[in-house]
């Protein structure tokens, strides 16, 4: 008894000192919420693994303006109420002067009230095009994830293109699913494109039977799938088994080379939109992102031993886009949400152009059309 | 209610009300914020568990129709929060009963399997439904609501609000308890055939209390939904059930004081957690959260391990021991607490 | 085609999807079952026996390259293990069992393990290779997986086992004699604490099997052990626990129940399908299908 009273003595000074730990005051302090564990780890753990590596570059260098550069990042799993407990968290504790992340769509949304209320900007690296539009009650609110409305434009141009009026679409049922859905829906008609069927599946599914026979009966000329791991793998090897041979089309969610690799050959020719760090080796030299893109590949896979994919770019964006602002006007956080505005800015999602009425900075055209062809991705028209 | 009991509430009392002082980050009222709705729900389902000896695996449900109720009334309907709170509560009410009547009629795992599978059905449809609940995007804008014509925006009138009303389901739960239908519960949680030869409506007496549970659980969830403004399916699938079973049983089953505990518990370990690895980074330690889930297994291994009846009863044999320390006197042993220790779920001797 | 013969097409495509799933639920129920003999308690770490099995496999089969055979035995034997460490570390020490108490214990051995298959494998979905061929079988228009033939056969060995070990074997008779009446058996000089780490390792061994078999197909990440876990005992209860035959009918029954929602009703309410099926048969039958509730009153929760 005696022991365990001494026990609880100990844990409680451990408590009281470890709260007096971070007085750092003259660093500038950022806040990360990234989904490292849980569904979405497959996005948080290159954010961050990403965010780790620049913020060690950055103060081996020297930091920002003489100051370090102190990152306080928090694990979502994956949850919108964790989420916008660490942004809290991140605010009012560590008093940080801006929020890179939320990973996923959904932790983002979850976040935009509360950074808001708080005044404090938030560079999110989710894709769904609400997170930041519309620009007037999202004043707070930044990302440099492309649109899921632009990747499913060049998906339907590329449709145009090759004579396909008839589609089914797939989605999860997770936030990115059901944003990507409404996005499909609504855009098709601008490319006078008709979707036949519209089958929805829990993002927990391992077979895909099931919707797949239901958009082979009904005529659909091609498919596309708008989902997370591991379905976006699992889609391809079953139309595989069920001897499906129209054309599948994947969301930009499928660039990570593992995807494809773990779906072995079934994987071959579906088509999807990507940034341009997936196909890095088949860019001109004059294209404006190719230094960049090369050195952080570069970086990543030599300190990770682990592909690199296009989600620790959005953090390696966002990291940087506040890293340059903070060298211009500190760490004032309306200052920097200003500056933010005016950034222009050449980085692994393409080149980002920010203004009042955009916080995406991107544009249909960062996206290009890739396939897999013998396991690797390649290029289908720049 | 007895002494103890009175005493131990008022002592709750005067910590919520000097919490907000000794405690002026909002983050760390948060916390607790969170740990009060917690509670909420675990205190009515310690009844059902504790007292009248029924499992369920299923009350998250509840609270993701106290929350949903309350939000797609407010944001899609612009109701009152009060009574969309209220609506939502007779929703829940009502589904207790559906459920309730088939469902305790079965025993042990059937009854935990029946409402594992309730809630995983409430999730599925909670994901599914788009129309009506927003689907995996969630609802958004969901207000705070007004007391006594304040609007309670800041954390620590939040704070105060939830706790309160932590505080009055104490109070009830413990009249409950002292009354005629809590004394048939204890007979019917001690032998169910027993109570029913001697008059006690079994059947009946077990459906009141799991709607009572529901009714806790239905506020615990659509004060959440006030306090984040935002729901999605998420939060409410079938782990969190199966957390809120966890933490009545860490805290102590056979006591509502027990059900306080283990609910907070476990709900500031994640804290305790991020508190521990900032210590650890000091001394050049360099602690990822990846390890989270690991460290939080292990202390619940521990807890059920070490401490058999759980937390609370524990912590009050600890609290006699200290004071039998300066009494110097024989202390009387802390072990096998609580109104009813034992017995139904102690089906197995090994 | 005609439209009559492409639905009857659809129809067995479905039917042998539900199998296939329905196949690995049986599976995991027959690990709860053999436990909730043994202790009276249902091990919400079977899940995790089953992906500790798959991600094992994957290890040895992709990165070491071993042969299949090879690595089936070597992945099978440590997560037998894994089941006989956990519970000579968290089941046997407790002093004073209660079935609650046991059951969170599991939950945090749950948690443990998938902590520790994150830490070890990462949080990617890792595939294998199929055991045979990869390409479909045709099957008058439907087609089959090699893999899912393997997945069939295994269980019939499995199932084989199980009632040559039950019914053939003193051990086995010994571990029936315990699940029957725990105080008689020991009476009778049957050491029951023994019984009850056999039943661990045969189950974690049960789930292993389960695990290696449905890897090729769904890919295996270190999440999977909660959903697999919910299923088979869904299965479990349905086959009336303690039934071992019984769980293997209601675990194939649920599958192709399951496949026949998503198929002709909508995949997104499959999981809820499966299990209003399953709630209307217990308001009907309290003890499953094929418990009889004579069995069930001595086992008192």
């Amino acid at each position: 008894m005696k022991r365990m009273i001494l026990a609880m003595c100990v844990c409680v000074m451990m408590s009281f000192s470890a709260s007096a730990v971070f007085a750092e005051t003259d660093a500038y302090h950022v806040g990360c919420v990234f989904s490292i564990t849980g569904k979405a780890s497959w996005l948080g753990e290159p954010e961050r693994n990403t965010v780790q590596m620049i913020v060690k570059q950055i103060n081996d260098a020297g930091g920002i303006n003489g100051r370090q550069l102190v990152l306080h990042i928090e694990d979502d799993q994956g949850d919108n109420t964790r989420a916008v407990n660490a942004i809290k968290k991140l605010i009012k504790k560590d008093k940080v002067c801006a929020i890179i992340g939320p990973s996923l769509s959904g932790t983002s949304l979850a976040g935009v009230p509360v950074v808001t209320q708080e005044q404090i900007p938030m560079i999110s690296c989710a894709s769904a095009a609400k997170i930041t539009t519309p620009a007037e009650e999202r004043k707070w609110i930044f990302k440099t994830a492309p649109n899921d409305s632009d990747a499913a434009r060049n998906i339907f141009a590329h449709m145009n293109t090759h004579n396909i009026h008839k589609v089914g679409i797939m989605t999860d049922s997770t936030g990115f699913g059901a944003a990507g859905r409404e996005q499909l829906k609504a855009i098709a008609v601008d490319y006078k494109i008709e979707i036949v069927a519209d089958e929805t599946y829990n993002p927990t599914d391992t077979d895909m039977t099931a919707p797949l026979i239901n958009i082979r009966n009904s005529g659909a000329q091609a498919i596309i799938n708008w989902s997370i791991v591991p379905a976006q793998s699992i889609v391809p090897k079953n139309m595989k088994d069920l001897k499906m041979t129209i054309p599948l089309y994947q969301s930009h969610g499928f660039a990570n080379i593992k995807y494809a690799e773990a779906a072995g050959d079934a994987a071959e020719g579906c088509i999807f939109p990507a940034g341009r760090i997936m196909a890095v080796d088949t860019l001109p030299d004059d294209q404006p992102q190719k230094k960049v893109l090369e050195a952080y590949k570069k970086a990543y896979e030599s300190a990770f031993k682990d592909h690199v994919s296009t989600f620790g770019g959005h953090a390696y964006d966002a990291l940087w886009i506040t890293a340059d602002a903070l060298k211009k006007v500190g760490d004032d956080p309306a200052k920097l949400r200003d500056e933010f505005e005016k950034t222009k800015f050449v980085g692994i999602g393409g080149v980002f152009e920010f203004s009042a009425t955009d916080h995406c900075g991107l544009d249909k055209d960062d996206f290009s059309i890739m396939t897999v062809k013998d396991g690797k991705f390649v290029v289908l028209k720049e | 209610m007895k002494g103890k009991n009175s005493a131990g509430l008022i002592a709750l009392i005067l910590a919520v009300i000097l919490l907000p002082y000794i405690i002026t980050n909002d983050y760390y009222l948060g916390a607790l914020i969170f740990a009060g709705l917690n509670s909420l729900a675990c205190i009515g389902l310690c009844m059902l568990m504790g007292y009248a000896g029924q499992i369920s695996i299923g009350h998250g449900a509840f609270v993701a129709i106290g929350a949903y109720g309350s939000g797609i009334l407010t944001a899609s309907f612009a109701w009152s929060p009060w009574l969309a709170m209220f609506c939502s509560l007779i929703m829940a009410v009502v589904v207790a009963i559906v459920l309730g009547i088939p469902a305790l009629r079965l025993k042990g795992h059937y009854l935990a399997m029946a409402t594992l599978g309730f809630a995983s059905i409430v999730h599925v449809v909670s994901v599914a439904a788009v129309d009506l609940t927003g689907g995996p995007s969630g609802i958004v804008n969901i207000p705070r609501p007004k007391l006594f014509g304040y609007l309670l925006q800041t954390d620590t009138q939040y704070f105060y609000f939830v706790w309160a009303v932590v505080i009055i389901g104490i109070y009830c739960a413990f009249n409950l308890i002292d009354s005629r239908v809590g004394r048939g519960l204890r007979a019917l949680h001690g032998s169910e055939d027993a109570a029913a030869s001697l008059g006690i409506p079994v059947t009946w007496y077990k459906v009141q209390v799991f709607i009572l549970s529901a009714v806790y659980a239905s506020v615990s969830g659509s004060l959440y939904a006030y306090y984040v403004n935002y729901i999605d399916p998420g939060p409410f699938d079938i782990s969190y059930s199966v957390l809120l079973v966890t933490m009545v049983a860490v805290g102590g089953l056979h006591n509502i004081w027990g059900a306080l505990t283990g609910a907070i518990v476990l709900s500031l370990l994640p804290e305790f957690l991020s508190f521990v690895s900032d210590y650890l980074r000091f001394f050049g330690i360099e602690y990822q959260q990846d390890y989270d889930t690991l460290v939080y297994g292990l202390i619940l291994l521990f807890i059920m391990l070490f401490l058999p009846e759980g937390i609370f009863p524990s912590l009050r044999g600890a609290v006699a021991g200290i004071i039998a320390l300066f009494k110097k006197t024989p202390r009387m042993s802390g072990q096998n607490s609580g109104p009813i220790a034992g017995r139904r779920f102690s089906g197995h001797d090994k | 085609m005609n439209p009559a013969e492409a639905n009857l097409v659809d129809l067995v495509q479905f039917f042998f999807m539900g199998i296939q799933r329905g196949c690995i639920y049986a599976m995991v129920a027959m690990g709860f079952n053999m436990i909730y003999n043994a202790t009276g308690i249902i091990n919400f770490a079977q899940g995790e026996f089953v992906v500790l099995g798959g991600l094992m496999m994957v290890s040895l089969t992709m990165a070491l390259h071993l042969p299949i055979v090879l690595a089936f035995i070597l992945t099978v034997l440590f997560v037998v293990v894994v089941g006989v460490l956990m519970e000579r570390l968290t089941i046997n020490p407790v002093k004073q069992p209660t079935v609650l108490r046991l059951i969170i214990i599991t939950i945090a051995v749950s948690i443990i393990t998938k902590g520790a298959a994150m830490m070890f494998w990462g949080k990617g979905s890792h595939y294998m290779n199929h055991f045979s061929s990869a390409e479909p079988l045709d099957f008058h228009g439907a087609t089959i997986l090699p893999q899912t033939l393997w997945i069939m056969g295994i269980l019939l060995l499995v199932v084989a086992a199980y009632v040559f070990f039950f019914n053939f074997t003193m051990t086995g008779k010994c571990m029936r004699a315990c699940s029957i009446n725990r105080d008689a058996a020991r009476l009778a000089g049957i050491d029951d604490r023994k019984m009850v780490m056999l039943s661990f390792a045969l189950s974690a061994g049960i789930g292993a099997v389960a695990g290696i078999i449905i890897t090729p197909v769904i890919q295996m990440d270190y999440t999977r052990g909660a959903m697999l876990g919910l299923k088979g005992f869904g299965a479990a209860v349905l086959g009336g626990l303690g039934n071992s035959t019984g769980a293997v009918a209601a675990g194939v029954l649920l599958g192709v129940l399951e496949a026949l929602g998503a198929g002709y009703i909508s995949s997104h309410y499959m999981d809820a399908i499966a299990l209003v099926i399953l709630l209307f048969v217990l308001f009907i039958r309290p003890s499953g299908i094929f418990g009889s509730s004579e069995a069930m009153r001595l086992k008192e929760f």
